[in-house]
């Protein structure tokens, strides 16, 4: 069962991998930095649906350093990290909950992936200015974490039995 | 989706929504003529240039990056930029006290500040 774990993960990474090359070839250009569809956190809340908690704190993780190396630079890295983790804990916290189905939980993850590359862009630039784009970006998160919601719970609940491996 | 995903997406949403009012309405209020953009680079203040002012300014960083910035008729925004992304480029005009652009690639920040300290003096006539 180890080998089919290790599979799917890998699968899933490279999923990941290239979903993020193809938000990094069409960037949403809309004049507000930091703002992203996140198609990555597709492959992220299918694997925290199917998989479990820590294969997918794994795939967020290398996902993003394997992104950051192949196409971004260390402060990107550190961006998309603070982002991811913020994000994964939320998520993590909203899932257990049970209030949420699995949109309301991408929602959630979407707006607080936002907030934490905020948090961080204010400390490396050093101003609260950057406040001003916070709702922005909420609206954004909210947006796309419903989009994300809704396919990644089509996408679970095909992939479940492919998946079995707990 | 579960009843409580649309009071989670609808209270988001309703919440921003509110904030970006009020904070419009305040920074309408508040911009008085000595309103200036404010520009700094990598967190320390490179300079001040008031809004009342026509000027266009290239400001150079240490390693070959660049942004133009200009500021007329009262408004600020960058003309070009240095960076891949070009989204202060694509940003919108500021002029309202509080608004920013960023370029996070040359970690350039300009934002509008009022300068004269009294608000409630100066909004009182």
């Amino acid at each position: 069962m180890k080998t089919k774990r290790i599979a799917c993960l890998g699968l899933l990474i490279a999923l990941a991998f290239v979903l993020s090359y193809v938000e990094y070839l069409l960037p949403l250009n809309i004049g507000i930095p930091g703002a992203k569809v996140g198609l990555a956190n597709l492959v992220v809340m299918v694997a925290l649906y199917t998989l479990g908690k820590k294969d997918a704190a794994l795939l967020s993780v290398v996902r993003v350093v394997l992104v950051g190396f192949t196409f971004g630079n260390l402060a990107m890295m550190l961006y998309s990290m603070a982002g991811a983790l913020l994000s994964f804990v939320v998520m993590l916290i909203a899932k257990r909950a049970k209030l949420f189905s699995i949109t309301g939980v991408s929602v959630l993850g979407g707006v607080f992936h936002n907030v934490g590359q905020i948090i961080v862009a204010m400390f490396v630039l050093e101003t609260a200015s950057l406040l001003y784009y916070l709702p922005f970006l909420i609206v954004i998160g909210t947006i796309s974490g419903i989009v994300i919601g809704v396919i990644s719970s089509m996408i679970t609940v095909r992939v479940d039995r492919l998946f079995d491996i707990k | 989706m579960k009843k409580n995903d649309y009071y989670l997406i609808i209270g988001i949403l309703l919440v921003t929504g509110i904030v970006v009012l009020t904070s419009n309405l305040i920074s309408r209020n508040n911009s008085g003529s000595a309103a200036a953009a404010v520009v700094t680079i990598d967190g320390e203040e490179y300079g001040r240039f008031p809004l009342d002012k026509d000027v266009t300014e290239r400001i150079e960083l240490s390693d070959g990056a660049y942004n133009v910035i200009s500021i007329h008729d009262g408004i600020c925004e960058i003309k070009e930029a240095s960076c891949r992304d070009q989204i202060c480029v694509h940003h919108m005009k500021v002029q309202y006290d509080g608004q920013t652009i960023v370029c996070l690639p040359n970690k350039l920040v300009v934002t509008i500040e009022n300068s004269d300290e009294d608000d409630i003096d100066g909004a009182t006539h």
